[in-house]
C-alpha cells in the first residue's frame, strides 16, 4: 500500500470522527428543540390544551321539551302531541341530494308535494340543518328505510313528536297551529331574550292560542352533558338537566258547542263569537271558512298555502278577530239606551216615522227599511221592528260626539283584549278622527246613517259579542278570554286565570229593563226575529242588523257566478239569553247572508239551544273521543 | 433436526446480534404494543396484527444481521438499480391513490418502491465510497450527488415531497460523514435558502396548505389544520404526568386522527405525559447513540458509512414525526419509528438495525 493512500486513510478516519461529533452535536441539539416544544405543550400551556380536550369531549346536548296539551272546558283535547317517525335529510352530507332522493323514492312512496315542501324546507335551513322529508312514517317504511340506510347517506329516521289538531278545520282560527322556527321567528327570540329555552326545539306557536300562549305551551328544554367522541357521537352521559314539559291549557271553549255553531252555519261564511257575560269567558269562535292547521305544522306545501291564500273565501282570515263590517241595527239597542241614559228620549216618548227622515232645509230623504213606515213608534217598538227613522232622528239630535263616547263604553272602536294576537280595532268614528284620517269636517248627514249603525262603523264579531256581554250583565266589560286554566305539567295543579274586568259601568236599571225587555219582544211574535225565537223555553233577548255589502275587499280573483251572492247584505244578530239571568252572550255574522232575522238569529238559536238545554239540531258530527289523537 | 442442532445454529444467529442494542428495541417495542393497544381502541385484533409484525421484523433483523458486511455492500448497486427501474415503473404505470403516484401495482399486490429506495440509496453510497477510499475527490462527491439526485427527483414528482426529502436527507448523511467539504456544504445552504421562494412556486397546493396550516392551524380548523388541532390538545392535555393507559380522552374519544399510525406520538404523550416523553427520548437517543457508537468503531469505510447514516436516518425519522405531530413541522407522512403500528416501515427500520449489529458483530472478520 502507498504510503500517499495510508496517510489518506488515516486523514479520512479523522474527519469522519469529526463528522461524527459533529452529528451527535446535530441529535443533541434537535432533540432539545423537541424538548423545548414539548415542555411548552406539556407544562407551560398544559392548563389551556387541557381545557381545549375538556371542552372537545363534553358537548351540551339540548333536549326538547314536550308540548303543553290543549283542552276544551270538558277536557276534549284540541292540540295534542304523538310520537312518530320522520325521514330527515342532512343536506351537507347527502352528496349527490338528487340521487339521494331518487334512491328514497324507490324505497317509499314520495309524492311531489314532499318534493315541493322539502325544497321549501331546504331554501328556509342551512345546509347543515337536518331538513324533514317525509313525516309520520308508517313502520313498513321505516324498516325499509332502516335496512337501507348503508346506502343513504344523510338520511336519517328520526323519533319525534309531532303536533296534532284533532278539531281539524273548525278551531284553525282559534287554536292555530305551531310551524318551523324560521329566520324572524329567531330573531325575534334573539331579541327577548328567550333563544336559549329554544336550543335543539324546532317549532313555536304562529299563529291563534299556540301563539298567545307560547311560552306556557312551550316548557323549558333540558339539557344532557354528553361525552362525545370526534364524529359527536354520544358515548355517555355525563349530568343531565331534565326537560320541563310545557303547561296544558284549559278553554272556556265548549267544542260541543263549537260543532254546534259551526254546523248551524251550514255553507255560510262569516263569524260567531259566544261569551259567558258572568266572566268573559269564550264559549265558541267560529271563523268560516277555516283551514286544516295540520297542513302548516311541519310546512305548508306551495301549491296547498297558494290555493288558501287566493281563495275568494279567504280562509285564512279570522273573521272574529280581524272581520271589519258595520254592525248596522245591532247598534240600536245601545243607542237606544244612550238616548235613555243621556235624557233625550223617555220610554214613551214617540215619533210619526213616514218611511223616511230628511235633515230640516234639505229634501235628502234617509229612507227606512219599511217603504210605507212604522207609524207612530216608541223607544220599545223602534227595538222590536227595527224603525231606522227613529234612530235616523236620534242620532241627530245625539250628535257623533256624544254617540262616540256612548258606544265606547261599551269597548266599541277598541280593541277587547281577546287572549290573541292581531286582534282588529275596527273603528268608531268621530268628529276628531275624521279630521285627522280624512282632514274633512263631519257631515250632519254621516251622523244620520251612523245612527243605524253604517257609514264609518266597523266593529268586529268579537266587538259586538263582548259589548252584547257588556249589555247582559249590566254594565261589566269582561276581557274575552279562551283560557279558563292552566294545568301545572309536573304538579297537575289547576290554575285558573280569574276573570279580568276592564271596566265597570253604571246604567239606570230601569233603563237597562226596558232595553232588554224590547230586545226580548224583537223575538216574540210581531218582532223582527220572531220565528228565530219561536217556541223557546227561555227568553232570548236579541237584535238583528243587516250590514250593506259596499265592495269584496279581499279576492284578488273574481268569479262571475260567484258575484251576485257576494254582493248580497252581510247578515247580523246579537243576543244573550237567558234574559233575566244571562249565561252565553254572542254576536253572530254571516256574510251575504241577506238578513238578520233569516240566517244570523236562527244560528244563535242553535247555540242558545244546546248551550241552555243541550239540545242539538239534527245532523251536527258526533264528536269521536279526541283521546287516541294518532293518525 | 436435532435439538443440539438448533442450539447450535440459535448460538450462530445470535453471535451476530448487538446484546445492548437489542435489549433497547425490545423495550422501545415492548412500549409500542402498549400503546398501539390503547390507540387502536383495545382492539385485539390491531394487537396481534402488531406483534405478527414485530416477530416478522425481529426475523428480518436476525437474518439481516448475518449477512457479512461485504456482501451488504454488494447488495448496493443492484439494490439502487432495481429501485429505480421501480420508481421508473411507479412514473410511467404507477397507481393514483390519494392524488399522487407513488404505488406500483403488480398485480397479486402493490408496492412503494420509495421503501426501498430508503435503504438502497445510502447502500449504494456507502458501495460506492467504499471503492475510492483513500483516493475520494471532489468528483466523486458530484458523481454521489447524481446518485441522490436521481430517485429524489422521481420521487418528488410523484409527489411526495416529505419521503424525497427524506431520502435525500439519507444520502446526504452520507456524504457529510465521507467528508463532503464545509465550503461545499455551506454552499448548498446558502443556494438552497436562496432557491425557497422558487420551490414554493413549484409545491402542489395540497403541500403550500400543509406548511400554512403550520403556521396558522385554525385556519382550516377542520382540514389540513385539524390533525395538528387535536393532536397538539393530546400532547399539552398530557401535561407532566399524563392522564394514563388507556385514559387518554383525546384518543379513545377519537378525536386523535391517524392514531396507531403517523399519529401514534400525541397518544403516547396524552397518557403518559411528558415524563413519559422524556424516558422516550432518552431510549431513542441510548439507540442512537450506540448507533453511532458502532459507527466509530466500525473497521470499513462502509461500515462506518453506513453505521452512521442508519443512526443518524433513524433519529431524523424520530424528529419529524415528534416535530410533525406537536406542530412544529407541516404534516408529512412518516411514522414514528418502532412505536407506530405497520408493517412494511417496522421491516424497513430492522433491517437498518440488522445492518447495524452484522456491522458490529463481523468487526474482526473484515480487515482492511
Amino acid at each position: 500500500m502507498p504510503s500517499s493512500v495510508i496517510k489518506n486513510l488515516h486523514l479520512e478516519l479523522a474527519r469522519y470522527r469529526n463528522r461524527l461529533k459533529v452529528g451527535v452535536g446535530f441529535v443533541l441539539a434537535l432533540t432539545l428543540i423537541l424538548a423545548a416544544r414539548l415542555v411548552y405543550l406539556q407544562l407551560v400551556k398544559h392548563e389551556h390544551y387541557q381545557h381545549l380536550a375538556e371542552s372537545n369531549r363534553i358537548t351540551l346536548v339540548p333536549s326538547v321539551p314536550n308540548r303543553g296539551v290543549i283542552y276544551d272546558r270538558n277536557g276534549r283535547i284540541l292540540a295534542d302531541n304523538f310520537s312518530g317517525y320522520t325521514l330527515e335529510i342532512t343536506v351537507a352530507r347527502a352528496g349527490d341530494l338528487d340521487a339521494l332522493l331518487r334512491q328514497i323514492g324507490e324505497l317509499i312512496e314520495i309524492t311531489p308535494r314532499h318534493l315541493r315542501q322539502f325544497k321549501r324546507l331546504r331554501e328556509e335551513s342551512h345546509e347543515f340543518e337536518t331538513v324533514p322529508l317525509k313525516n309520520r312514517l308508517t313502520d313498513v317504511e321505516v324498516a325499509i328505510l332502516a335496512s337501507n340506510r348503508y346506502r343513504l347517506p344523510g338520511a336519517e329516521v328520526k323519533a319525534r313528536l309531532f303536533r296534532n289538531y284533532p278539531a281539524g278545520e273548525g278551531l284553525s282560527h282559534v287554536i292555530g297551529y305551531i310551524g318551523r322556527i324560521n329566520d324572524r321567528d329567531l330573531k325575534s327570540l334573539r331579541e327577548t331574550g328567550k333563544i336559549a329555552g329554544y336550543k335543539g326545539g324546532t317549532h313555536i306557536g304562529k299563529v291563534g292560542i299556540e301563539q298567545y300562549y307560547e311560552d306556557i305551551l312551550h316548557g323549558r328544554t333540558g339539557f344532557e352533558q354528553m361525552e362525545t367522541d370526534s364524529a359527536g357521537r354520544a358515548v355517555r352521559i355525563l349530568s343531565q338537566t331534565p326537560p320541563i314539559a310545557g303547561h296544558d291549557l284549559i278553554l272556556n271553549l265548549d267544542m260541543e258547542l263549537q260543532r254546534v255553531a259551526e254546523f248551524a252555519f251550514g255553507d255560510y261564511r262569516g263569524g260567531l263569537v259566544a261569551i259567558d257575560p258572568n266572566n268573559g269567558g269564550v264559549l265558541a269562535m267560529v271563523s268560516k271558512p277555516g283551514f286544516d292547521p295540520n297542513l302548516f305544522v311541519e310546512g305548508i306545501d306551495p301549491a296547498a298555502w297558494k290555493e288558501l291564500n287566493e281563495s275568494i273565501d279567504t280562509p285564512m282570515v279570522n273573521r272574529p278577530l280581524r272581520g271589519i263590517y258595520p254592525p248596522g241595527s245591532t247598534i240600536k239597542p245601545f243607542l237606544a239606551l244612550g238616548a235613555l241614559e243621556l235624557g233625550l228620549r223617555k220610554p214613551s216618548d214617540t215619533i210619526a216615522d213616514p218611511g223616511y227622515f230628511s235633515l230640516p232645509g234639505s229634501s235628502h230623504r234617509y229612507r227606512d227599511w219599511k217603504k210605507e213606515g212604522h207609524g207612530v213608534v216608541d223607544l220599545h217598538d223602534s227595538i222590536v221592528h227595527s224603525c231606522d227613522t227613529y234612530y235616523y232622528r236620534l242620532a241627530v239630535e245625539m250628535g257623533v260626539e256624544r254617540m262616540h263616547d256612548f258606544l265606547a263604553r261599551f269597548g266599541l272602536g277598541s280593541k277587547s283584549g281577546v287572549d290573541l294576537q292581531n286582534e282588529s280595532s275596527g273603528l268608531l268614528p268621530s268628529k276628531e278622527w275624521k279630521q285627522r284620517r280624512w282632514k274633512q269636517p263631519w257631515y250632519l248627514g254621516e251622523t244620520v246613517i251612523a245612527g243605524i249603525g253604517q257609514g264609518y262603523h266597523l266593529a268586529t264579531p268579537m266587538q259586538l259579542a263582548a259589548a252584547t256581554a257588556m249589555l247582559a250583565n249590566g254594565g261589566t266589560f269582561y276581557r274575552p278570554r279562551l283560557v279558563k286554566a292552566i294545568r301545572h305539567s309536573e304538579t297537575r295543579e289547576e290554575r285558573a286565570i280569574p276573570p279580568e274586568v276592564a271596566w265597570k259601568d253604571r246604567f239606570d236599571p230601569a233603563h237597562l229593563a226596558h232595553v232588554r225587555q224590547a230586545m226580548v219582544d224583537v223575538l216574540k211574535p210581531g218582532g223582527t226575529a220572531a220565528r228565530a225565537g219561536a217556541d223557546a223555553p227561555y227568553d232570548i233577548a236579541g237584535k238583528t242588523g243587516t250590514a250593506q255589502v259596499v265592495g269584496i275587499r279581499q279576492g284578488a280573483k273574481y268569479d262571475a257566478s260567484k258575484l251576485a251572492e257576494r254582493h248580497r247584505d252581510h247578515a247580523l244578530f246579537v243576543a244573550f239569553a237567558p234574559a233575566e239571568a244571562p249565561r252565553i252572550a254572542l254576536a253572530v255574522l254571516v256574510e251575504n247572508g241577506g238578513s238578520g232575522s233569516g240566517t244570523a238569529a236562527p244560528i244563535a238559536r242553535a247555540v242558545f239551544d244546546y248551550y241552555l238545554s243541550g239540545k242539538k239540531p239534527e245532523g251536527v258530527p258526533i264528536l269521536e273521543d279526541y283521546e287516541s289523537a294518532g293518525d | 433436526m436435532n435439538q443440539p442442532a438448533i442450539k447450535r445454529l440459535l448460538a450462530e444467529a445470535s453471535r451476530h446480534l448487538d446484546g445492548m442494542l437489542l435489549a433497547l428495541l425490545i423495550v422501545l417495542l415492548g412500549v409500542s404494543v402498549a400503546v398501539v393497544f390503547s390507540a387502536s381502541g383495545q382492539s385485539g385484533a390491531r394487537l396481534a396484527g402488531h406483534l405478527t409484525n414485530i416477530a416478522a421484523a425481529m426475523a428480518v433483523l436476525i437474518v439481516v444481521a448475518n449477512v457479512p458486511p461485504h456482501i451488504l455492500a454488494k447488495l448496493g448497486p443492484p439494490l439502487y438499480v432495481l429501485g429505480l427501474v421501480l420508481l421508473l415503473g411507479v412514473a410511467l404505470f404507477g397507481e393514483i391513490r390519494n392524488g399522487s403516484r407513488r404505488w406500483l401495482p403488480l398485480g397479486f399486490t402493490s408496492i412503494q418502491p420509495s421503501e426501498l429506495m430508503k435503504i438502497a440509496l445510502p447502500l449504494m453510497l456507502a458501495w460506492y465510497f467504499q471503492q475510492r477510499e483513500a483516493t475520494l475527490r471532489l468528483r466523486h462527491f458530484g458523481m454521489a450527488a447524481v446518485l441522490i439526485a436521481l430517485p429524489f427527483l422521481l420521487i418528488l414528482r410523484q409527489p411526495d415531497l416529505g419521503t424525497s426529502l427524506l431520502i435525500a436527507a439519507s444520502g446526504f448523511y452520507i456524504l457529510f460523514l465521507a467528508g463532503l467539504s464545509w465550503k461545499i456544504i455551506a454552499g448548498l445552504g446558502v443556494a438552497g435558502g436562496l432557491s425557497l421562494p422558487i420551490a414554493w412556486n413549484l409545491l402542489h397546493d395540497y403541500q403550500r396548505q400543509r406548511v400554512l396550516t403550520l403556521f396558522d392551524p385554525m385556519s382550516d380548523p377542520l382540514g389540513a389544520g385539524y390533525h395538528i388541532i387535536q393532536s397538539t390538545i393530546a400532547i399539552g392535555s398530557g401535561g407532566a404526568f399524563g392522564k394514563g393507559w388507556l385514559s387518554g380522552t383525546q384518543n379513545q374519544l377519537d378525536f386523535v386522527p391517524e392514531r396507531t399510525t403517523d399519529f401514534i406520538f400525541a397518544v403516547f404523550s396524552e397518557e403518559f405525559g411528558l415524563l413519559g416523553v422524556i424516558l422516550l427520548l432518552l431510549l431513542y437517543l441510548a439507540i442512537v447513540a450506540r448507533g453511532l457508537r458502532i459507527a466509530d468503531q466500525a473497521p470499513s469505510m462502509f461500515a462506518r458509512l453506513m453505521a452512521g447514516a442508519i443512526s443518524l436516518n433513524f433519529f431524523t425519522y424520530i424528529f419529524v414525526n415528534i416535530g410533525m405531530v406537536s406542530g412544529i413541522l407541516p404534516v408529512v407522512g412518516v411514522p414514528l419509528p418502532l412505536m407506530s403500528y405497520g408493517g412494511t416501515a417496522l421491516v424497513t427500520l430492522m433491517i437498518g438495525f440488522g445492518m447495524l449489529m452484522s456491522l458490529a458483530t463481523h468487526r474482526k472478520l473484515l480487515k482492511t
